[in-house]
């Protein structure tokens, strides 16, 4: 991994692309598989990881000099559960009806590594409020990833979107797949095929803006 | 049907083809997709979690309705299921390094990996919310754990032969991975309709 940068900002955009969770990464697929089928299903879902990643890599670095090592990764285990079960209290409180669909998945963002990656992996070493923006940053660059593979798995499998009908498209055939478990293995793939070559692409551009100005980059 | 009439041997066939936790239910992915360059390895780790997640669902059935739900305290559950993950695999450790070591050098490196392998959470989780009997639990635990292994090796088997295979450069690695893994469980929807478990 690269160092860490200094200022916040750049902290948060590292995450967003360049080191994205979900298709730089490929860390917490499964939740990103489960819930993608419907957009307000992964919208909540990915408030709800927000929320964890961004308050227990803040309360794992806050607690860092406190952490006796030996015990680090059970003291981050027992701040991420408890996070997840404000979450999952908050939901069965206010939309219980998301909250039975997501069943177990909510329970899953204890065990997602992102959260456990990031408190690890940066909040373990770095200052909370720094922890608290790259917390954020994996949140937001998670849940972008799974709402822009369920604005396409939603529309394709069942011909609604964010639970309504969508009237251009009503005589289109509904493409089963995407809803059930393959069209998720099949749309993640794509996404990562499409965000690397988008990735090379830039790279490509820049290094050939560098040398010579003028010869746009030959395609492949 | 009530879901407690479900014969536990009807819920492990289901845990392992229809209800597989890894191709159905996209638990476990991360390893899944870490460790399946090696059918060896592979095995080794599928190992490990058939037995990890049948005792744990079953020490969480337990703990669940002896202790969490008679003093009424169902909302602390995840923090007491990850305890309990937590503290099984660190004693299965502790005693597979005393009792074998050959087994040790075997399975030991995988342990750790797996107490943060949502596939354990997920079985413990799963059968809180269908409302399980002991031997069901047992049934499923069981049947996710050689559903998961199965998946996993036949993972790394087609991994091993596709490394002579050319592949687009940007599919390489992972999105290959995927796509296989997104045939595979579309084999695995045939099974669908043969039974039903929840």
């Amino acid at each position: 991994m690269s160092p860490p940068p200094a200022s916040g900002m750049s902290v948060l955009k590292r995450m967003l692309w360049e080191e994205n969770p979900v298709f730089v990464q490929i860390l917490g697929i499964c939740s990103a598989l489960a819930v993608t089928n419907l957009v307000k299903n992964t919208m909540v879902m990915g408030v709800g990881l927000i929320f964890t990643t961004a308050l227990s890599s803040f309360t794992v670095s806050a607690l860092r000099s406190y952490t006796p090592r030996r015990v680090r990764m059970m003291v981050q285990i027992l701040v991420i559960a408890a996070y997840v079960i404000m979450v999952k209290i908050f939901l069965d409180a206010f939309m219980p009806d998301i909250s039975k669909q997501l069943g177990a998945y909510v329970g899953l963002i204890i065990t997602n590594c992102i959260v456990m990656g990031r408190a690890e992996g940066f909040a373990a070493s770095n200052t909370p409020g720094k922890s608290f923006i790259d917390g954020l940053g994996a949140g937001i660059g998670y849940t972008m990833v799974l709402l822009i593979i369920a604005c396409v798995r939603e529309p394709l499998g069942l011909g609604t979107f964010f639970g309504f009908r969508i009237e251009a498209i009503e005589e289109w055939t509904r493409w089963n797949v995407m809803v059930i478990a393959p069209g998720g293995f099949f749309m993640l793939a794509i996404f990562i095929w499409v965000a690397r070559y988008v990735n090379e692409e830039i790279d490509r551009r820049a290094r050939a803006g560098n040398n010579c100005d003028h010869h746009e980059p030959k395609k492949k | 049907m009530e879901v407690t009439d479900i014969h536990p041997l009807v819920i492990l066939f289901a845990a392992i083809t229809t209800d597989n936790i890894l191709l159905a239910r996209f638990l476990g992915m991360c390893p899944f997709l870490a460790v399946s360059k090696q059918v060896k390895s592979s095995i080794g780790l599928g190992t490990a979690v058939v037995f990890v997640l049948t005792c744990t669902s079953v020490l969480n059935w337990i703990v669940y309705n002896s202790i969490l739900v008679p003093y009424n305290l169902e909302y602390l559950q995840y923090i007491v299921f990850i305890i309990v993950i937590a503290a099984f695999v660190q004693i299965v450790e502790m005693a597979i390094e005393r009792i074998s070591m050959s087994l040790y050098m075997a399975l030991g490196i995988f342990l750790p990996l797996i107490t943060v392998n949502c596939a354990i959470l997920g079985g413990s989780l799963f059968m809180i919310s269908r409302k399980y009997t002991l031997l069901q639990t047992a049934g499923f635990g069981f049947g996710s754990g050689l559903g998961w292994m199965l998946a996993i090796v036949a993972m790394a088997g087609i991994r091993e032969k596709m490394k002579k295979a050319k592949v687009v450069p940007q599919l390489e690695g992972p999105g290959i991975a995927l796509i296989i893994a997104g045939i595979m469980a579309l084999a695995f929807i045939g099974f669908s309709g043969v039974m039903k478990i929840n």
